[in-house]
């Protein structure tokens, strides 16, 4: 039992001034499993595994590989180790190729003066095959999220490492390729590689670990054989409480009052003939696969991307939204699936990024910014939220990825919106908190505030909406309602072409 | 931006109140504007036993009289590197502003008009460049070289290459240039009203917010619904007005228009900046800090000047300091992270 361990961890620290990370911290990872981590939203699983690959210096604490103790002193010591890391957020070079970021840890450690090119394209191909069919050679700017996440997958994999570390993964995948990258997962771990999987989907943890740990503020709490524990233990362990409905109540009347009524709706390349309507009190989701055009058409809406024909009625009155500041002036907001890259400002406080859809509201008639009623707003809205923070005047980057999260969504409740298009609200949030959020949207959706959800998980989807709209190659291709909401019709509607398509 | 109001009733990692006054401690320190501080107190302190000139109130005029104006060109450009730009044309448009309108006065317009007239096109030219950025989709550094390079050659197109004497200015307007009110200098009156109303309104506006939003995150900011060309192009042509009211107060204070006046005054003014704060990569920088690094510099300048050192050592010494100053900085920064 004790000899196959290769990576033990023990009494390990980590502070951020005086944030406490991680409080003595005991860890270990056996030889070829699969070792699940779990944990809230800052519970200090990333900060962990940054420590592990030699991003983060301890503060105190031993870590012995391999039953020699080591000093991990920078990433690329980590890669000598064998040790290779998937971070939570994509960290790819945008104007290179796929090829090249793939590659770009291997040329790296190479000696070579020279780029082969050719060599490096067909590698990547080699690597890719397994993983899913995009071209190599196109530049990693123009891939989706989830065609990004894989990429960070592959160049992880072409390293030749003992120890895998998969920091939520599957975020932003969509529910087949995470099944492929499982099938990788157990191959490799069947060749003896040891895996580091961190994740909030209990399904994924218990389907494909051997084993799981959770965390709870920087503490260890419990290490189990997945066997041996049940799913709402584990969320228990985690949250240091009982939560026992997972998902809030369905609507309970449903109303003919009609919200929002789309007619029409068309953008050259990315959609066509949308027509939808979201009743009162009800909460709409959107399904299909990702690059089926569904974060395209609820941005359309919002008339901040593409050039959108068609008419969108918003309770009873048409709406002539020229740009995304009118959007947001009608009350109609979008909350973006990419929180990095267009959610939040990672760099400015906590504050700022809640208050910036709109700023009238935090200052005061000849628009100077008000920052106490800029912090109350932030704190009340975190408060509701219950976003884990040090300070608000902290930049966003100090936050963990679902702490980030909140404040995006934070920003979006701000302005008292009237129509909410969420784009994968819960990626990366925890748990707790993720059921906390879907009562929020349940609430606001009895308020008469429309919601509507767009989400790659489909048990999030079939939880939370009392409605789902499936879309396919930028048409709705079908809904589902009440008990027909189940991820086998969704999925068929996403994907399967039928006789009436193939002909048109 | 805002206070550190400690969120009391969220779940917080750190035990209540465990360590209250180190961060505030350890913000204090961090700040750069307080280091700066420091650094410029303690060359005062150095200098003035040095060299007994220093603390004369003739050299201390002196001394404040060379940042002033400087003072207004690093406003523009403080905030437009939070925008996220870069103007390297700041020196010839100032060196046009007066150029234009000194050779305006001659042609017989009255000064004011014609200061009104070269700070409108010094604005236009901003404009211009605001227009590449933000619809042709240039980068800042490309179109502002090429104004650069065009404003010094319109420089010496209306002069001929020499300088354009004006003494026959009216002394109403070399007062601005030259005047005092009481023993305080008009200029540096002019300096502190443009900094305390640049610097409160960046810091407290929800106009100059949009700034940092735009400059931090340009994608965030329009998914915000900022309207992020707009703020650029407003950042862009401020910097060139601003330039304008620079290059006339120059005029007044020279009494003539040097058509090569301000030569690499750009570079002084981004590395003030950047000593000062302001980020290349946008999204932050202040007001003050960026005064703060060009009275650093200017000190520096005029310190090696009555210590008799040598011009070209000058240059080797500021770019010194420059990259100190961001290697601290630096370093300051990822211990943070
Ligand atoms: N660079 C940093 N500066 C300050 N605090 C930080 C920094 N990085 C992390 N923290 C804090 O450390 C704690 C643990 O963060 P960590 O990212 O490890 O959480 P996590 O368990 O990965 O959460 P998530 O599920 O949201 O990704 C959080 O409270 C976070 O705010
Ligand atoms: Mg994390």
């Amino acid at each position: 039992m004790q000899d196959d361990v290769i990576l033990r961890i023990s009494n390990l620290s980590k502070s951020f001034g005086p944030v406490k990370a991680l409080r003595g911290i005991d860890f270990e990872l056996r030889k070829g499993e699969i070792h699940a981590v779990a944990g809230e939203n800052g519970a200090g699983k990333s900060t962990l595994m940054n420590v592990i690959d030699g991003i983060l210096q301890p503060d105190s604490g031993k870590i012995v590989l391999d039953g020699d103790p080591v000093k991990i002193s920078s990433p690329t010591m980590a890669q000598q180790l064998g040790i290779g890391f998937v971070h939570q957020e994509i960290a790819l070079c945008p104007d290179v190729s796929v090829a090249e970021n793939i590659f770009m840890a291997k040329t790296n450690v190479s000696r070579s003066w020279l780029m082969d090119y050719r060599k490096l394209e067909r590698d990547a191909v080699d690597v890719f095959r397994q993983l899913s069919d995009i071209d190599p050679s196109i530049l990693v700017k123009h891939l989706s999220i989830s065609n990004q996440q894989l990429v960070e997958i592959a160049k992880a994999l072409t390293l030749e490492c003992r120890i895998l570390i998969l920091d939520e993964p599957t975020a932003a995948l969509t529910e087949a390729e995470a099944q492929t990258l499982f099938g990788i997962m157990r191959k490799l771990a069947d060749q003896g590689i040891s895996i580091i999987y961190i994740s909030h989907r209990m399904v994924e943890i218990f389907n494909n670990c051997d084993r799981v740990s959770v965390f709870r503020d920087g503490q260890h709490i419990v290490t189990q054989n997945v066997a041996e524990i049940q799913p709402s233990d584990v969320v228990n362990a985690m949250v240091g409480r009982v939560i026992d409905n997972l998902y809030p109540q369905k609507q309970e009347m449903p109303s003919d009052e009609v919200i929002l009524d789309v007619r029409n709706l068309t953008e050259t390349k990315r959609f066509r003939d949308v027509s939808f309507t979201l009743n009162k009190g009800e909460i709409l989701g959107v399904a299909g696969l990702i690059g089926a055009g569904r974060s395209e058409i609820v941005k359309g809406i919002c008339q901040l991307e593409g050039d959108v024909t068609g008419e969108v009625w918003l309770n009873g009155e048409k709406l002539n939204l020229r740009n995304y500041q009118d959007s947001i002036a009608k009350g109609v907001v979008y909350l973006s699936e990419d929180r990095k890259g267009d959610g939040v400002f990672l760099d400015l406080p906590i504050a700022a990024n809640v208050s910036a859809l709109n700023l009238e509201q935090v200052a005061n008639g000849i628009g100077l910014i008000q920052s106490g009623t800029e912090e109350a707003q932030a704190k009340a809205l975190g408060h509701k939220l219950n976003l884990k923070c040090g300070s608000l005047s902290d930049p966003v980057s100090s936050l963990s990825g679902g702490n980030q999260q909140k404040v995006a969504l934070a920003k979006m409740l701000s302005v008292n919106p009237r129509l909410i298009f969420l784009d994968e609200p819960t990626r990366g949030v925890d748990v707790g908190a993720k059921s906390e959020i879907h009562r929020i949207l349940r609430e606001l959706a009895t308020e008469g505030v429309g919601i509507v959800v767009i989400s790659s998980e489909l048990p999030e989807l079939i939880g939370v909406c009392d409605r789902v709209l499936v879309v396919r190659e930028g048409r709705i291709s079908g809904q589902v309602t009440g008990d027909e909401m189940t991820e086998e019709n969704i999925m068929h509607l996403a994907s399967v072409m039928d006789a009436q398509d193939s002909v048109a | 931006m805002s206070g550190d109001t400690k969120m009391d009733n969220t779940v917080n990692l750190t035990p209540a109140g465990s360590s209250d006054s180190a961060p505030l401690l350890k913000r204090m320190l961090r700040m750069r504007e307080t280091g700066l501080i420091v650094i410029i107190l303690g060359l005062f302190v150095i200098m003035s036993f040095a060299s007994p000139y220093f603390l004369t109130w003739a050299n201390m005029r002196a001394m404040s009289m060379a940042f002033a104006v400087d003072g207004l060109l690093v406003i523009g450009m403080t905030i437009l590197l939070i925008s996220g730009g870069i103007d390297l044309s700041v020196g010839s448009v100032t060196a046009l502003a007066m150029v234009i309108a000194g050779w305006l006065f001659l042609s017989g317009i009255d000064p004011w008009v014609a200061s009104a007239m070269a700070i409108a096109l010094c604005t236009a030219i901003g404009a211009f460049m605001g227009f590449f950025v933000t619809r042709v989709g240039l980068h800042h550094f490309i179109v502002s070289l090429a104004i650069m390079v065009i404003a010094r050659g319109a420089c010496l197109l209306f002069t001929g290459g020499r300088p354009l004497g004006l003494y026959t200015l009216p002394p109403e307007f070399k007062f601005i240039g030259q005047g005092s009110i009481g023993p305080i200098p008009i200029v540096i009156v002019i300096f502190l009203v443009f900094v305390i109303a640049f610097d409160f309104m960046l810091r407290r506006t929800t106009m100059f917010r949009k700034v940092f939003y735009t400059g931090s995150n340009e994608k965030a900011a329009a998914y915000s619904g900022i309207r992020t060309k707009k703020v650029i192009f407003l950042t862009t042509t401020l910097c060139s007005t601003l330039c304008g009211v620079a290059g006339i107060i120059y005029m007044a204070r020279f009494g003539s228009a040097q058509p090569t006046f301000g030569l690499g005054l750009e570079l002084t003014i981004i590395a003030a900046a950047v000593i000062g704060g302001a980020s290349l990569n946008g999204g932050s920088g202040s007001i003050l800090g960026a005064i703060l690094g060009v009275i650093l510099l200017s000190l520096v300048s005029s310190s090696l000047a009555l210590l008799d050192v040598s011009v070209y050592w000058q240059d080797i010494i500021r770019g010194s300091i420059l990259l100190a100053a961001v290697t601290i900085d630096h370093y300051l920064n990822k211990r943070r992270g």
